[in-house]
């Protein structure tokens, strides 16, 4: 998330300039242009992020990972915990940041997760999910370099999430570039599991994951809950 | 009833001291055959009255979970030995042909039946072949009901639950029911809120809009053929 609103903003102007090319659904206009941010981010992981990531499951003990994991989880907890306050949940708030407190002082800064044992999961939001629950729609799907498949609304709360970052307080440039980086190998290490199945699974991988991710987004939007839609195609009939 | 259980049963029941008058036995063991039976006939009642769509799917559920944790080898990902499972405890369970029918959407209609019979074959083991990895993930859980919602009396009902482990955030999962007789089938199922049957809608349209569905048909085959040839490797 290191210099992330040059980027953005070059998408946006690109996209901008590209036109609508035809041929794309109502939710992906700018599927040409997706294509390739995919194509690249893809070429990008398989010659480097995918690697070290295996290479770091491969060499660095489970215990660390999960010590690693837990730590930025535990760095996140508070900014999940004021999407929820503004999703209008405080209690769930509430239990993010007594997460936060509980992990940070009885786990050495979060080095273990005490308050998921006590009780207290952790919860999925992100300012996206609050865009959504103020009726925000998505918006057209977007494919963002390096951080992959997302959405208008959705990258406007990772500029969001970005800016109320923890990570960018720390003073030292190599310290906080070492963690961010930290932080990118450890988030894609525990995604390597649904490679294979994309793999696997996908007769065209861009369509599987834009479909699937704008599902699990709308599932995430409504906290497993989504409004059960009709089906917009009708059912083919015998 | 002569098994000895049932003996020592009703002799604590009826201990010959209380009961040594012959008509007061007699009304009182009349009354007991009386219970047995209604025990009998509620013990079958589910044979004959709807069962309910939850109850459905936790009981397909556990019986899956405790399989598959009995059976190592299903979770390493023995191919035949998932496939039957799969055969066993799960497709009698899935309308696979609707759930075929919904993914690949209008072009459905003009499919022949020759085609039909090789998209449901084709598409049931891109789907068996793809997530039969993850059953190796599925040995430390249980399943949990969330509430239904809806009319459980309704022919299609949705049914929400998730499955819990020891450790990390459980695992939600949906499924699309139809009334099946007394039963239910499932013809759709979600992991995390991502259905099967949408996300393969895209994908089987854009394929059949290109190529036709012949050319879906081969890409599926391809697909599975690149599979099998990955996972024998």
């Amino acid at each position: 998330m290191i210099r992330l609103r040059p980027l953005l903003l070059a998408v946006v102007l690109a996209a901008g300039s590209s036109g609508f090319a035809q041929g794309a659904t109502a939710r992906d206009p700018l599927e040409p242009l997706n294509r390739s941010v995919f194509a690249f981010n893809d070429a990008l992981d398989r010659g480097l992020l995918r690697p070290i990531a295996q290479h770091y499951v491969r060499w660095v003990h489970p215990g660390i990972r999960q010590i690693v994991g837990n730590v930025f989880s535990n760095l996140s907890d508070p900014w999940v915990g004021v999407n929820n306050l503004l999703q209008g949940k405080p209690v769930q708030a509430l239990g993010d940041f007594a997460r936060f407190g509980i992990n940070t002082v009885f786990c050495l800064g979060g080095l273990g997760d005490l308050a998921s044992e006590l009780g207290l999961p952790r919860h999925n939001e992100d300012f996206g999910q609050t865009l959504g629950v103020w009726g925000v729609p998505s918006g057209p799907y977007l494919v963002l370099p390096l951080l992959g498949p997302s959405s208008f609304r959705d990258a406007t709360g990772v500029v969001a999430g970005s800016l109320a970052d923890p990570v960018r307080r720390i003073e030292s440039e190599g310290e906080r570039t070492a963690v961010a980086l930290t932080r990118v190998v450890d988030a894609r290490a525990s995604l390597l599991p649904l490679d294979r199945l994309i793999e696997g699974a996908a007769l065209d991988r861009y369509t599987f994951v834009r479909n699937a991710y704008l599902q699990r987004r709308l599932n995430l939007v409504y906290d497993g809950d989504p409004p059960d839609e009709p089906d917009s195609d009708p059912e083919p009939k015998e | 009833m002569p098994d000895p259980a049932w003996r020592s049963l009703s002799q604590s029941f009826l201990p010959a001291r209380c009961i040594s008058a012959g008509p007061i036995r007699r009304i009182l063991l009349a009354c007991l055959w009386t219970m047995a039976l209604s025990l009998v006939w509620v013990a079958n009642a589910p044979l004959h009255a709807q069962t309910a769509p939850d109850k459905f799917i936790e009981t397909v559920s556990n019986r899956a979970l405790e399989r598959i944790r009995n059976d190592p080898a299903i979770a390493a990902g023995n191919t035949a030995r998932v496939l039957r499972f799969v055969d066993e405890e799960i497709m009698p369970h899935v309308n696979f042909e609707r759930m075929t029918a919904l993914a690949v959407g209008r072009a459905w209609r003009e499919a022949s039946p020759e085609q039909r019979r090789e998209l449901i074959e084709q598409f049931r083991l891109l789907l068996v072949r793809t997530y039969s990895g993850a059953l190796s993930q599925a040995t430390d859980k249980t399943v949990r009901m969330r509430p239904l919602r809806g009319d459980a009396g309704a022919a299609e009902v949705l049914v929400r639950s998730e499955l819990v482990g020891a450790r990390g955030d459980p695992i939600q999962m949906d499924y699309r029911l139809e009334r099946a007789g007394q039963d239910w089938k499932i013809y759709d199922v979600n992991v995390l809120g991502i259905w099967i049957v949408q996300t393969y809608r895209d994908q089987f349209a854009q394929e059949a809009s290109a190529k036709g569905l012949d050319g879906l048909i081969s890409s599926l085959k391809e697909r599975n053929r690149q599979a099998a040839a990955s996972s024998s490797r």
